[in-house]
């Protein structure tokens, strides 16, 4: 361009004009597009907009089923068991949405994504809902672009060390190398209350989870900071579990949930409500053995709940039953929390917090009026 | 659609070179168009999500500590700050790893064309192993090497000097300056400048009088005799040595080679140094046999035929291929997030998560790696043009 002569630009301006006729002709004789001027850019954003409209609600029902984006690594959460299944506490949430929405539990494919892929994932639509012991703070609600749903775990950041280290709390690891998962919230509190104690201590920042606890176990760093559910959940799978102990220290409030994409609010509406069946289903007592007998019930919030009576689930787009498939399907929150952390588990996690707000926890649901 | 166009110029203008005129400018338009649909479809996304792009981010304070970082840099420092601690990190490596691969794939690849055949057989299985298999894979086997096999720090393997030796690298006593470094540094400065001055005096000598006056010599005893004078004539000693000592977690003080700078370290000179032994190689090769055997028949000896005839002939031909090397490198030392080293990749990955700033940092740090990769070939070339130059 720099070398144009006079003569040059000529030609140059007599091509251009021959090329946006060109484009021009092409356009208009393409015939489904509605204008000729701009026409490849109308096309696409006439594309987009339709995708926009729409909620992802329709585009799940009509895909046939949920993508849902778990963790994939962590014991007890979602990991995959020897057959091949996902199974623990993120993954029968999963499961509970496919339930409501499809009537089959299994209409999930799960898609495990490491801590720093999760949030693309949802903004981009990747996947339709994200379950994956993700914190909900204000950041994340507002500039990550994402919605978060009623939290279904409430954690707190916990710090493990080697029994034989004599670390009784937080101030004892002054000096010490200590493991965490890169993109975490467990990062910035841990360096906060390190700071608040005037201790010092060298991060090493790792992506991959498995790496982490090989390295904590080989003796590269001498404590890890994460989620205690997390911890708990690792700390089963080590070589010797009982050579470890979780501080009672509570770094943080983790409060974990589901997160969807930004303003959705169909979708949202409907993801919500199916969490909230849960919670509201151990309320009133109703599990999967029972269900069907509290199907006769006489009591109206019950039936309406079962969708036996109103229509509860047209309001949210869905079948009016949704909360019975749900409970039919996975159970009720109290059934999901025993099968993958409770006592019968390697886990043996402490209802604590998650209990319902009738037994002094903080579950809580809104009527299902 | 691509088809049509150039077909209708055809049947309307003979000459060739608006027909290419043409190409080209259609070639920019659909760039452009393209460029500008994929930019309008990110700002519809973003504005869709209620998420505004910006760089002002990076003046909040970043809250998170790293690991290992060559500048000063603190929690409670932007992260700005934290970006360019990440940034200097892999300019450490990659500095480190280019001068590093050099040196073991010159060294491996004339051992491929040395004449003792077990020098010979060592250098290929060399070559062969490292280039066949993948880099990530390679620094697995480097972290675990060093990680899974070392002892603990309160184990420490303790080597001569205090050094020690465990699985979270290897720490050294670290030189500080002394009380004398002021003036020991003073003394080495004038050293240095009387050896080049007598070295450029006597050498001339040499040229135009024909006389055989040593000038290298004469340079090397100069330095030498300062090197004394630093040693012996300041108060107090020039250099203390800090020794590491064994805290309650790990050694404090002293200098810290860690197991991830290491590993990674390791990794990228054994896994380059591998592709650049075949680059010199074929480098040598090229040169033409009467080339060597003319040397030869000068009499010279086997290493100054090397070093004067062969290699100066070589270099012109091995430094296009060694510049994407030195690239392949620089790019590749952003695995590190694999093996928990805060490099440039991995800080603004911790970035990117706390913050949201998708968008923002990828332009960022691919900005970064690009003009890393520019500036090296800018080098590259210059190096190569002068070697032109001086051939021809």
């Amino acid at each position: 361009m720099v070398f144009l002569s006079l003569r040059r630009i000529r030609l140059a301006t007599a091509a251009l004009v021959a090329a946006v006729a060109l484009v021009a002709a092409a356009c208009s004789s393409g015939g489904s597009q509605p204008a000729g001027s701009s026409g490849g850019g109308s096309g696409g954003s006439g594309g987009t907009g339709d995708q926009a409209g729409q909620s992802r609600l329709q585009v799940v029902l009509s895909r046939g089923k949920l993508i849902c984006g778990v963790n994939g690594q962590l014991p007890g959460f979602s990991y995959l068991d020897p057959s091949g299944q996902m199974t623990g506490f993120d993954a029968d949430f999963c499961r509970a949405i496919a339930a409501a929405l499809f009537d089959d539990p299994n209409a999930v494919e799960f898609r495990p994504l490491s801590a720093q892929e999760r949030f693309t994932a949802v903004q981009s639509g990747e996947v339709d809902v994200l379950i994956r012991n993700t914190t909900w703070t204000l950041g994340r609600d507002t500039v990550n672009g994402m919605e978060f749903l009623p939290t279904t775990f409430y954690d707190g950041g916990g710090v493990m060390v080697r029994k034989d280290r004599n670390v009784k709390s937080l101030a004892d690891l002054d000096g010490a190398t200590i493991c965490v998962l890169s993109g975490t919230t467990n990062e910035m509190v841990l360096t906060d209350r390190m700071r608040a104690l005037g201790a010092s201590f060298t991060p090493k920042t790792f992506e991959d989870a498995d790496q982490l606890y090989a390295t904590y176990e080989s003796g590269g760093c001498d404590a890890v900071t994460s989620d205690k559910s997390q911890l708990a959940g690792r700390r089963a799978v080590l070589s010797d579990p009982d050579n470890h102990v979780i501080l009672d220290e509570m770094l943080s409030k983790e409060p974990l949930g589901p997160a969807v994409k930004n303003n959705d609010s169909t979708w949202f509406d409907v993801v919500k409500w199916i969490v909230f069946a849960t919670i509201q289903a151990e309320e009133f007592g109703i599990n999967s053995q029972n269900v069907d007998q509290f199907k006769n019930s006489d009591n109206p919030d019950i039936r309406r709940f079962l969708g036996v009576e109103g229509e509860l689930g047209k309001g949210l787009g869905i079948s009016n039953d949704f909360a019975y498939r749900v409970i039919k399907h996975v159970g009720n929150y109290g059934e999901i929390y025993e099968r993958n952390l409770g006592p019968d588990t390697p886990f043996k996690l402490e209802r604590g917090l998650n209990e319902l707000w009738t037994n002094g926890g903080l579950l809580y649901s809104p009527p299902f009026r | 659609m691509t088809a049509r166009p150039t077909r209708r110029v055809r049947s309307g203008v003979g000459d060739i070179r608006l027909r290419r005129l043409l190409l080209q400018l259609a070639v920019v338009l659909v760039t452009v168009a393209a460029g500008v649909y994929l930019f309008g479809n990110v700002q519809r996304n973003l504005q869709q999500l209620g998420i505004t792009p910006g760089f002002d981010f990076l003046r909040h304070p970043a809250s998170f500590a790293i690991g290992e970082s060559s500048i000063p840099y603190q929690a409670t420092d932007p992260y700005g700050r934290a970006f360019l601690a990440g940034l200097v990190n892999t300019l450490r490596v990659a500095v480190l790893g280019v001068v590093l691969a050099t040196a073991v794939g010159v060294v491996a690849g004339l051992a491929r064309l040395s004449a003792n055949g077990l020098v010979r057989l060592l250098a290929s299985l060399y070559v062969e192993l490292t280039r066949n298999t993948p880099l990530l894979l390679q620094l697995f086997f480097w972290y675990g090497a060093i990680v899974y096999t070392l002892p603990p720090a309160s184990q420490a393997l303790a080597l001569p000097g205090s050094v020690f030796l465990m699985n979270r690298g290897l720490v050294l006593p670290a030189p500080r300056p002394g009380p004398g470094f002021p003036t020991a540094v003073a003394i080495l400065g004038l050293a240095l400048v009387a050896a080049v001055t007598a070295y450029r005096i006597l050498l001339r000598k040499r040229l135009e009088e024909g006389r055989e006056t040593r000038p290298g010599l004469v340079a090397l005893g100069l330095l030498a005799a300062g090197g004394l004078a630093a040693v012996i004539l300041p108060a107090g000693p020039a250099l203390v040595l800090e020794r590491p000592q064994l805290a309650r977690f790990n050694f404090q003080g002293g200098l810290m080679l860690s197991a991830e700078f290491t590993a990674l370290l390791l990794a990228l000179v054994i896994y380059t140094g591998a592709f650049i032994a075949e680059v010199v190689r074929g480098g040598v090769l090229a040169v033409p046999r009467g080339q060597w055997e003319a040397a030869r028949s000068l009499g010279l000896s086997p290493f100054l035929v090397q070093r004067l005839v062969v290699f100066p002939q070589a270099l012109r031909i091995i430094v296009p291929p060694l510049t994407s090397q030195y690239l392949n490198l620089i790019k590749n030392s952003s695995l590190a997030m694999a093996v928990a080293f805060p490099d440039l990749l991995n800080v603004s990955s911790t970035i990117v998560n706390q913050t949201g700033r998708t968008l923002e940092m990828l332009l960022l740090v691919g900005a970064t790696y690009l003009a890393f990769s520019l500036l090296t070939s800018l080098l590259m070339n210059l190096y190569n043009r002068s070697l032109r130059r001086g051939v021809a």
